[in-house]
């Protein structure tokens, strides 16, 4: 299976990562040889199987709602790109 | 053509509980910005979630108040996309496993007539941070306040059931009333704790198909809401009948300026990409706690109402005013008890308190007021101490905080005038002192006589500086003028 | 004083043999002039270290002393360090040093143990050879020219070189097994829920696991019962005392009914291989116990659930590196989208990148059921199997890998070939259920592993099986050439 150009682009726009042209066709064929490999499931019969997402049999535990966090921006912040005024700083946002 | 709209709503409701859904970091409002943003709400790596048991709970009583059905095991799911606001590059919700199904609520609308509107379901899900685009910043730059992602919301999210504004805003305005109710969120509009996304479309009237929907986002009061439906639904009938095509959009809805726009960003076609959150394992709950939570309700409005009828004959009206609103309706209660007297306290608490505590902005819980002191001034009322009139000027005064309303009524010497000797003898005077009137009155058609007494009021309330009790005058007069004839 | 165990070292310690400052500089020092050749550790941290000796060393003396108080651990660099730079070997995070530990982290802490630096990874945890770490690949102790396995290939080649007695390592699909397997060391991933996720970098959240690795399964026990943990911050950790794992070691192994699995002995697994392996389950027979051939028939799936599983998983947990709050960001981005898009082209590794967008393939509309949702159905299928065994047998048996150690760069420019290299571990994962992989020979100058498979919490069998085979045998006291 090979995938279109097109569909790579697709992916890449939503996954966020810039993709030069020049690599396009390697990554369409490297995807679509693990493509090709996923496929072997379609032949496995799993009809009246629940989809669960996760091994364990356990259900979720809840926490109580009690403050247990300090504020920690200070060291938070010194780790982060760019930032002023307590704020994360980005590229101006347009909606 | 005639054109019918059709609405529904998309309703965020942040709930009041002290910490965020998936960490113990505060969501109190209005802290400094990203002081509240602990590891977790800042997605920083290797931290994982932890499920708010109050987050669940309020979410189940959502459920129970509009009669829906509760799931027994709910998923978290994860939506993805990027944004600043968003740290985690996805936001966890509920798609599939919802833990509120379908429900219903019962609107009460201005006519008086009534109407049900479908819940299709309630999920929860995290807030987003907040984007400033103006501050205390480098110019050209965005600045993220993560102090509110992470808050708990329920979306609840109705049929479209709703065919006008007046429709979805009294269906909003009962959810405001159910949830505040419940007590499980604030009710704080202008801090962004309820917000409105309402989908709109029109079709012509009598058909059944419905018509391609736009999305009016984040609506955040009632009035922007009214204004965004009007200004939507002429611009889909201006484009329909100008030949044109209604396009499936987001837009954004400016209360100041009152215009709305298509949100450029939002129309790039996303792909979510759901899938069930691995990081998180099923909510499952049991019969009983589902049962106690359900026996622990509070009074929900609609019970509210019926009580206040039957309990103090309000009328209907008095009655949905004030027994919307749970502050509202707990001041009302405080000041009947000590006031005695229910109508008159509905009269007060839905006329001159209202009017006071909206134009300031206030809750009943903080009127400068106290239901004590509303009682007191009511008691004076009812005991003709003071009129109506004076009264006003005593509320205000109370409002000022010059006292209580005895104080107040000293203080101003704003006493009323019942001693009927002293009206008598005042009522005397003025008749001594206007003969010609006197005369005019004796004069006239005896069915006509009624309209001159007005004539007589008020010299008789003028010389008394107001403090005359009317309903005494006015009986004295009477008698006084028959005598006379 | 490198060949010690740790169960050696934590009496030694004890009896005032020498110091856990003499060890730690002792082995800081064989860090600095090994590791240059094998590329194991990431970074070494040589200060924290020493200070972290010299309080043992006190607490020794005033004889409170913690389990495994003054021995000196290697942990992966998945694991977050509280003020120590955790990249989890990608460029992304070459400048993140966290402001929190993991819950492990805290754990060695609390019982003593030295942190003797962070060791090197497949960039993420995304690969089975450590060639796709941003620091460069680790080279295999035993063959400097080979892989050492992924993605703990930094942990395993410490452990082999005797830089380390043992180490953390994580396993999503392998990342255990496979490189201790390689590097000839005894290695466990315990059952999902066993150890606490908190603070351990995020691969594939439903597969992740972290487990140790030491040269004897008596080293591993020690080191499971620090790292086994209850932790109410994650919400997959099961609520569950921990057992003393080394109360078991010396039970005796008659009776014990053991699965030997036909398709892990199936085309594909190289035959010198097999017959390391065939020879183990024989001192297993000769220690009493008794060999059931069983059949896991959906095997075979289990690659392909994977690869849908885990990139799926991944394409939304690496999301939140996006340059904005704290990791790697591009140079005057244009606006927020390039941002976005440049920062993760340039942070991210060519493999990472494959997988993000295999993941969001998978995802995607359109493909979701055919894809996701039919893979977590197979997952259920392939836990069918394990329950059904499980009836039967006591423990499963088998290969760890197909094959000793390959080449560098010999699995080329297809992602499938490397993927096939866990096709007997990945199954493993998917099921949440414990595996360990234990030395059993050495095919071309090359060590080759004994899977052991257990049911869900049955760690402690695990390592009374492995421990009773190193009684009888020395595949695990092997170094590779020029390291003793």
């Amino acid at each position: 299976m090979s995938i279109e150009r097109q569909a790579i682009e697709n992916l890449a726009t939503l996954a966020r990562i810039a993709i030069d042209d020049n690599r396009i066709k390697e990554i369409s064929q490297q995807l679509g040889s693990v493509l090709d490999l996923v496929d072997q499931l379609q032949a496995a019969d799993t009809s009246g199987l629940d989809n669960v997402a996760n091994p364990t049999q356990e259900s979720q535990r809840l926490r109580e709602d009690k403050v247990s966090e300090t504020d920690q921006r200070e060291a938070f912040q010194a780790i982060a790109p760019d930032t002023e005024g307590g704020l994360f700083l980005v590229p101006k946002v347009i909606d | 053509m005639n054109w019918e709209t059709v609405i529904g709503l998309e309703v965020h409701v942040q709930l009041a509980t002290k910490t965020k859904i998936f960490s113990g970091a505060s969501t109190a409002f209005g802290a400094a910005p990203n002081t509240q943003a602990c590891a977790i709400d800042l997605a920083m790596p290797g931290t994982l979630p932890v499920v708010n048991q109050q987050a669940i709970d309020y979410a189940i009583m959502f459920g129970l108040a509009i009669d829906a059905e509760i799931s027994k095991t709910s998923v978290f799911e994860r939506k993805n996309y990027f944004y600043p606001d968003l740290p985690k590059g996805y936001q966890t919700t509920q798609l599939e496993k919802p833990i509120v199904g379908r429900g219903t609520v019962a609107v009460q609308l201005a006519d008086g007539s009534s109407q049900s509107v479908r819940i299709h379901h309630a999920h929860l899900e995290e807030d987003a941070g907040k984007s400033l685009h103006e501050g205390n910043f480098r110019h050209g730059m965005s600045g993220i306040d993560l102090n509110r992602a992470g808050t708990p919301l329920i979306e609840i999210v109705s049929e479209p059931d709703m065919r006008n504004s007046q429709e979805a805003v009294a269906f909003a305005k009962k959810l405001h009333s159910i949830v505040t109710s419940l007590g499980i969120c604030d009710g704080e509009m202008s801090q962004g704790s309820m917000r409105f996304d309402v989908n709109i479309s029109v079709r012509p009237q009598g058909t059944t198909e419905l018509g391609t929907r736009t999305e009016t986002k984040n609506l955040n009061s009632f009035k922007f809401m009214e204004e965004a439906i009007h200004l939507e639904v002429e611009r889909q009938i201006d484009l329909i009948e100008d030949g044109g095509t209604v396009l499936q959009e987001t837009r954004l809805y400016n209360g100041e300026t009152r215009t709305a726009r298509s949100m450029r960003s939002k129309e790039e076609a996303n792909d979510y990409r759901y899938f069930p959150c691995p990081d998180l394992l099923p909510v499952v709950l049991s019969d009983q706690r589902i049962e106690t939570l359900r026996s622990n309700l509070p009074e929900l409005p609609d019970a509210r109402q019926a009580r206040f009828i039957e309990q103090y004959q309000l009328s209907p009206y008095d009655a949905n005013i004030l027994g919307a609103d749970t502050s509202m309706a707990g001041y009302f209660e405080q000041a009947t008890a000590k006031s005695g007297n229910a109508k008159l306290t509905a009269n007060w608490v839905t006329g001159e308190l209202s009017a006071r505590l909206n134009a300031d902005n206030l809750s009943p819980d903080n009127s400068p007021v106290s239901a004590e002191q509303l009682a007191a001034l009511i008691v004076r009322i009812a005991d003709s101490t003071i009129s109506g009139k004076m009264a006003k000027e005593v509320f205000e005064g109370i409002w000022a905080g010059e006292g209580d309303a005895d104080q107040i009524i000293e203080a101003r010497g704003l006493k009323q005038v019942s001693d009927s000797g002293a009206l008598e003898a005042m009522v005397d005077e003025v008749l001594a002192a206007n003969q010609s009137m006197v005369e005019d009155y004796i004069n006239t058609d005896p069915d006509k006589r009624k309209k001159k007494l007005g004539g007589f009021m008020g010299q008789i309330m003028k010389a008394s500086k107001g403090q005359a009790n009317p309903q005494q005058v006015s009986q004295i007069l009477a008698q006084k003028l028959s005598e006379m004839l | 004083m490198h060949n010690l165990t740790i169960a050696e070292l934590v009496e030694g310690l004890k009896n005032k043999a020498f110091s856990s400052t003499e060890v730690t500089q002792y082995l800081l020092t064989r860090i600095k002039s090994l590791d240059t050749e094998f590329n194991a550790i990431i970074t070494v941290t040589e200060a924290e270290a020493l200070k972290a000796a010299q309080a043992a060393d006190q607490r020794l003396a005033q004889g409170d002393a913690p389990a495994l108080c003054g021995v000196p651990l290697v942990h992966k660099d998945i694991f977050c360090t509280h003020g120590v730079r955790t990249s989890c070997g990608s460029k992304m995070l070459d400048n993140f040093i966290p402001p929190y530990n993991a819950t492990v982290i805290e754990n060695f802490q609390h019982s003593g143990a030295v942190m003797l630096g962070k060791s090197n990874m497949d960039e993420f945890a995304m690969g089975s050879s450590n060639e796709t770490s941003f620091y460069g690949p680790v080279k295999n102790p035993w063959s400097t020219d080979c892989v050492p396995g992924g993605s703990s290939g930094g942990s395993a080649a410490a452990v082999a070189a005797r830089l380390a007695p043992g180490a953390t390592a994580t396993d999503t699909g392998g990342s255990i097994r496979q490189p201790a397997a390689l590097c000839g060391v005894t290695g466990l991933k315990p059952t999902y829920g066993r150890v606490s996720r908190w603070g351990m970098i995020a691969f594939a959240s439903s597969l992740d696991q972290g487990g140790p690795m030491a040269r004897t399964a008596e080293d591993c026990a020690l080191l499971l019962n620090c790292m086994a943990s209850y932790d109410s911050k994650d919400s997959t950790s099961v609520d569950r005392s921990t057992p003393d794992y080394s109360a078991h070691l010396n039970a005796s192994l008659k009776g014990l009914r053991i699965g030997v699995p036909k398709e892990y002995f199936s085309e594909g697994l190289d035959p010198d291989t097999e017959q390391a392996v065939r020879a183990a389950l024989t001192h297993y027979e000769n220690q009493g116990a008794q060999l059931i051939e069983i059949s896991l028939p959906n095997t075979a799936l289990s690659v392909p659930a994977y690869y849908v599983i885990a990139p799926a998983e991944a394409s939304a947990n690496l999301s939140r590196f996006d340059g904005v709050r704290y990791g790697y960001r591009c140079d005057n981005p244009q606006d927020l989208q390039d941002l976005y898009c440049r920062t993760r082209a340039e942070g991210f590794g060519e493999e990472v990148q494959r997988r993000i967008l295999i993941g969001t393939y998978c995802l995607s509309a359109g493909y979701y059921d055919a894809y996701y949702g039919k893979a977590q159905q197979v997952r259920q299928l392939i836990k069918q199997d394990f329950v059904n065994a499980f009836e039967k047998v006591d423990l499963i048996m088998g290969p760890t890998c197909p094959s000793p150690a390959f080449k560098f760069g010999s699995k080329g420019n297809d992602p499938v070939a490397m993927y096939l290299e866990d096709i007997y571990t990945i199954s493993t994962n998917l099921a949440g259920l414990p595996g360990m992989s234990v030395p059993c020979g050495v095919v071309e100058g090359k060590p080759v592993g004994l899977q052991i498979i257990g049911n869900y919490f049955d760690e402690a069998r695990m390592l009374n099986a492995a421990h009773q085979y190193q009684q009888v045998t020395d595949w695990h006291k092997l170094a590779p050439e020029g390291i003793q």
